[in-house]
């Protein structure tokens, strides 16, 4: 009896002891990444490179010499977890500021959660309407759909291809491509011909390319992830198809390369620079973060890092930079990230302002053909 | 390009889709016949060829052709397991039981292939090259061929091994009367289990010959199956030619239906024919109402 009280005694002292000894100079960093379940291939990653870069920060001695940790928890790709796992970060670690979740549905369910506890979020999803309209405590790192759209565009009206044919997936990332393909046409004084659509799970796509090869079109735009571009790919192909083929950056990744084939050669699609970061120009000021980005991927996890985990590395050095600037507390950082300017990260060049949250230009994105299984950078 | 033209593209796509359909759809017969359930885990089988011919080729280094056979064994081996742990100690229950049992099969087999080869989409290399041929100002792939060829060669086999071998000739007595076959002394419970190695070996060459086109994954079964189910309700849950039209007619119209109307009926055509079917022909497009099932 008196022996189990001694060990309990000293574990309670052991973990006071170990708790104050944190306590007394981290800053502590939540992280919301669906590191398993349906959304992994962003979650995995994400995780992967915040680890890496919070790690990296300790070694160089912190931020203003206080060390950083980071708790992660895994979300599964499920609002109701993320927001559980929320306000176990805000309530029990009490971390002054959240990165992730990995997708829009996490990220819009978790949003109420952290304006009512006013601690920062910076999300590593997608979607649009998470800083529009803006929300007091919501930033995000990965680019909008309708810059994606715009580049194409620009793109299209440099080449003086102005009938387009568009294939948009049948999904909520099709939808809201295809929404943004229609909104900015006009803009950019192009025509849409035609505007079809496939499902996620379809096999065949030769139907819907027969009928826009036999239209007015002068250029088709593909907006989908894997597989069904591939697909769409390689029955273009089959089909002779001699149209200009635009795909969208949800395909910027070797695997849709491996997918399709040979048929991907001379496809164009808007893209993050991380997978062209070799081949930029010297005077791209996001040269240096895209190399010590992916050779740092490189060098720990083994894989190329990939424009998900520079959505994770974006998120840390924005807070890192805001702790920098304003101090360590959830209002001071959502100060000092306010006024974020000419960060040049891995997804682009971040502005934020009181009346943007997301950040970015067009310019976020640049033109990649695929040429010889590879990407280049397409004039 | 002309109209006519058009319209033979939108043909040869549609038959080739609807020739993977036809053999997925006389999977589903063939167990009909034995113990006159549908098998929901037909598809799985589907997505098994695909994916166990990708592991040899990747991870054993098998050359294709050596792959493929080595594929289809496994599946039908994974056929004969599902038989025995899934139906075999339910053999008294009522079929909505083993139904439902099928539909746990799949979503097992379905999360066993996602643990093990993970939830990413992969392609298989096409049988011989990648270069279009054109007939008549539509083109086909080398592929399209081979998808033409054995499934004319599978259907030609299955309607010999019926009619013309004593253990089809076994299976299609069991399929009649299993009580009176059994008298006579057939072997009821190994016929069952001859139908689901069948079954899951054509469903798998099937998956085999589609994935250098359509890629393959943990979860294409779900789709695949439904749509070669409906083919063979088209056919009446015939094993023989009804079925494999039913295949094509679905493949077509749902080709037909994407490249004249819109894409975004493609799903719904081959489930609205399914309902009509069911509501109006439960027999089959081409049955009588006491039509012989084989």
């Amino acid at each position: 009896m008196k022996t189990l009280l001694m060990i309990g005694c000293s574990v309670c002292l052991l973990v006071c002891s170990s708790t104050l000894a944190l306590a007394a100079g981290t800053i502590k960093i939540g992280a919301l990444f669906s590191v398993t379940g349906p959304p992994a291939f962003l979650g995995e990653p994400e995780r992967n490179t915040a680890k890496m870069v919070v790690d990296g920060i300790n070694r160089a001695g912190g931020i203003r010499g206080q060390k950083v940790e980071l708790i992660a928890y895994d979300t599964v790709g499920d609002p109701t977890k993320a927001v559980q796992m929320a306000t176990r970060l805000i309530k029990d670690d009490h971390v002054v500021a959240i990165i992730g979740p990995s997708t829009t549905g996490e990220t819009m369910a978790v949003i109420p959660v952290v304006e009512r506890a006013h601690v920062p979020l910076i999300s590593c999803a997608a979607g649009s309407k998470i800083t529009d309209p803006v929300k007091h405590y919501v930033f995000k790192t990965a680019q909008n759909d309708g810059l994606a759209v715009a580049k194409i565009y620009d793109y299209l009206q440099r080449h003086r291809q102005q009938r387009v044919a568009i294939l948009t997936v049948s999904d909520g990332f099709g939808a809201s491509g295809r929404e943004q393909l229609k909104a900015l046409a006009p803009r950019y004084g192009i025509r849409l011909v035609v505007d079809d659509t496939y499902g996620p799970k379809d096999t065949d796509m030769t139907s819907q390319l027969t009928r826009i090869r036999a239209s007015q079109a002068q250029a088709l735009i593909v907006w989908g992830t894997n597989p069904g571009p591939a697909v769409i790919a390689r029955n273009a192909r089959q089909l002779g198809f001699r149209l200009p083929i635009y795909m969208s950056h949800g395909v910027s990744s070797k695997k849709f390369i491996a997918l399709a084939g040979s048929a991907a050669e001379g496809l164009k699609l808007p893209s993050g620079k991380v997978i062209v970061a070799d081949a930029l120009p010297k005077k791209d000021p996001q040269k240096n973060a895209l190399l010590a980005f992916v050779k740092g991927y490189q060098h720990q996890y083994r894989q190329e890092g990939d424009h998900f985990g520079g959505h994770a590395w974006d998120a840390v050095m924005l807070l890192k930079g805001a702790i920098e600037r304003g101090g360590a507390t959830p209002a001071a950082i959502r100060d000092a990230l306010e006024r974020t300017r000419n960060f040049h990260g891995i997804g682009g060049t971040f502005n934020y302002s009181a009346a943007d949250h997301a950040g970015l230009t067009k310019d976020a994105f640049i033109m990649v053909e695929v040429r010889n299984r590879g990407w280049v950078i397409a004039n | 390009m002309d109209f006519g033209t058009q319209l033979l593209q939108y043909l040869l796509s549609g038959l080739s889709t609807g020739a993977i359909y036809a053999l997925i759809g006389i999977g589903f017969s063939i167990v009909y016949h034995a113990i006159g359930i549908i098998n929901f885990a037909q598809g799985e089988f589907v997505m098994l060829g695909g994916m166990v011919t990708l592991f040899l080729l990747q991870s054993l280094h098998l050359p294709l052709w050596a792959a493929i056979p080595l594929a289809v064994l496994l599946a039908s081996l994974a056929g004969l397991v599902f038989e025995r742990l899934a139906i075999r100690p339910l053999r008294k229950a009522p079929p909505l039981s083993l139904v439902i049992v099928t539909i746990g099969g799949s979503i097992l087999i379905r999360g066993l292939a996602m643990v093990i080869w993970g939830n990413d989409t992969h392609r298989l290399p096409s049988f011989s090259g990648d270069d279009p041929i054109t007939v008549a100002g539509a083109t086909l792939l080398p592929q399209h061929l081979w998808i033409f060829g054995i499934t004319i060669a599978l259907i030609i086999l299955n309607k010999w091994f019926f009619s013309h071998t004593i253990s089809g000739k076994a299976m299609r007595a069991c399929s009649y009367n299993p009580r009176a076959a059994g008298l006579v002394g057939i072997d009821v419970r190994r016929m069952t289990m001859f139908a689901f190695m069948i079954s899951a070996a054509m469903g798998a060459l099937a998956g085999i010959i589609a994935a250098p086109l359509t890629m393959t994954s943990y979860d294409v079964g779900i789709m695949l199956g439904l749509k070669g189910f409906c083919a063979a309700i088209i056919g009446g849950m015939s094993s023989g030619l009804a079925t494999v039209v039913g295949g094509l007619v679905l493949g077509v119209l749902e080709s037909l239906g994407a490249g004249l109307i819109s894409s975004g009926y493609k799903d719904a055509i081959a489930f609205v024919i399914l309902l009509l079917i069911l509501l109006l022909r439960p027999q089959g497009l081409f049955g009588r109402p006491e039509s012989e099932r084989v």
